[in-house]
């Protein structure tokens, strides 16, 4: 299964996962920080994803195929 | 081996809404050293793969002095130590500053925000109707609504406002002095320390100072350089993005057409324009310094060495077909409007938010609203370090 992680120390909460996918992404109320929600997100969730890698500017989302 | 001439880095343009004069042909073909008004030399890069490598590795670094300037003045008018100014640092400490403000620009925030954004922007639009046509659309709509919801985010009264943007326009002019700078900056700070020790006080966080004063170890000095940051980063920025946005669909009116077809569709034509209006204003970017010996686009930039980033790279190919073009109907790319890396646009998220409620509404409310006069024709503001249309004569 595809598995999305979100990599704690390079994290800025810049919030741009969960525009890109907002069913899989959200933000932490403590840190304002990114959170998974779905961690192994079904395939249709997938193109949402990858644009949220591609769009972290801390390069901080990890999809692993 | 002969070393190629060093161009300058040039603001003058032909056309308002245009890169430089020369510029486009001169990075063509890959990064070129350029030299800054401070006489300072830089390569600039403007490819979309160059910029997005510069601007997240973190090899190339933010922390400034002796940087390129379009100040004549050599050094920069912020000293390279002072505390709060978290665009000029890195690593762990740029994040100790960065995520507590990330927090209070979270995405669900700014989605609380929007009612009151509406409300801001229908106010200002009601009032432009009822004086009737014709208005400035800079001094109608597009000055006041940031610094409002900027000053509302924060938590300081409006009738601050104008100290604000009189102290912004002295610190951020392009001919500002080191002292000019920093005199304004103690007058805010005189405003803000009583601000900021009343919501100590009280124990709110609630708004940003209160975020900032009561859930962070940051210091009154970092709190007073922040606030002053935020201040004047949120409201020129996005005023002139509103200006550039109306007058790229009067200059491309088949593009017009289609925000009027469907102007519920404006959160992702936002998006667009973004990447066009970025891309168009070319030119300056933003500078990091190399701390090792790095490739990039193919030639080495040697440690110590300065690189600007242009974001002029938002009309490279490699990030979508026809980049030159504006195109409403093009689906969301990752461009680099707000910037990339850790360093990207704090407000992006509230950007967006004004800028999508502001463009849908106004064209909502003046579905015929052209300008008064040729875009070519209006006066721009140069002596600031942002630029942006200074009125924008509109009909309806």
């Amino acid at each position: 299964m595809p598995t999305v992680r979100i990599d704690q120390t390079k994290c800025i909460g810049s919030g741009q996962c969960v525009l890109a996918a907002p069913e899989v992404f959200d933000q932490s109320d403590d840190d304002g920080l990114g959170l998974v929600v779905i961690t192994e997100p079904p395939a249709g969730l997938l193109p949402g994803v990858r644009d949220a890698v591609d769009r972290c500017p801390a390069q901080a989302v990890n999809l692993e195929e | 081996m002969t070393e190629a001439a060093v161009c300058p880095v040039l603001h003058e343009r032909d056309h308002p809404l245009q890169p430089p004069v020369g510029f486009a042909e001169a990075v063509t073909g890959g990064p070129i050293k350029m030299r800054w008004p401070n006489g300072v030399e830089a390569w600039m890069v403007s490819s979309y793969a160059g910029a997005r490598q510069v601007l997240s590795d973190p090899r190339f670094v933010s922390r400034k002095g002796g940087h390129p300037e379009v100040r004549d003045e050599g050094e920069g008018v912020v000293d390279p130590d002072q505390p709060g100014n978290i665009n000029g640092i890195d690593g762990e400490a740029h994040l100790r500053l960065r995520r507590p403000l990330s927090r209070g620009f979270m995405v669900r925030r700014m989605n609380e925000l929007r009612p009151r954004i509406q409300q801001i922007v229908d106010e200002h639009l009601d009032v432009m109707e009822a004086k009737g046509a014709p208005a400035d659309l800079v001094s109608s709509l597009c000055l006041p609504l940031p610094s409002l919801v900027i000053a509302e985010l924060l938590g300081v009264a409006p009738e601050h406002q104008e100290l604000f943007q009189a102290a912004a326009r002295g610190m951020f002019g392009k001919n500002s002095s080191k002292d000019e700078f920093a005199a304004q900056a103690a007058k805010l700070g005189e405003v803000l320390v009583p601000i900021i020790e009343q919501k100590r006080a009280a124990g709110t966080n609630d708004d940003l100072i209160g975020l900032m004063a009561n859930d962070t170890d940051f210091a009154m000095d970092e709190l007073i350089f922040l606030c002053i940051g935020l201040l004047v980063a949120g409201h020129e920025t996005t005023s002139n993005f509103l200006g550039f946005f109306a007058l790229h669909l009067f200059e491309q009116p088949d593009q017009l057409a289609i925000l009027q077809r469907d102007p519920s569709r404006a959160d992702v034509m936002v998006e667009e324009l973004l990447r066009y209006t970025v891309g168009q204003l070319g030119g300056a970017g933003l500078t990091r310094r190399a701390t090792e010996d790095v490739e990039v686009d193919g030639v080495l930039v040697r440690a110590g060495e300065w690189v600007s980033v242009s974001l002029y790279a938002n009309l490279d190919e490699a990030l979508c077909p026809r980049a030159g073009e504006l195109d409403l109907e093009r689906d969301v790319v990752s461009h680099l409007g707000f910037g990339f890396g850790p360093h990207q646009c704090l407000g992006a998220n509230l950007a967006r938010a004004e800028l999508q409620i502001a463009l849908r509404s106004l064209f909502e409310r003046f579905p015929n609203l052209r300008p008064a006069v040729p875009v070519r024709e209006m006066s721009y503001r140069t002596d600031m370090i942002t630029y942006g249309a200074a009125e924008i004569p509109v009909v309806w």
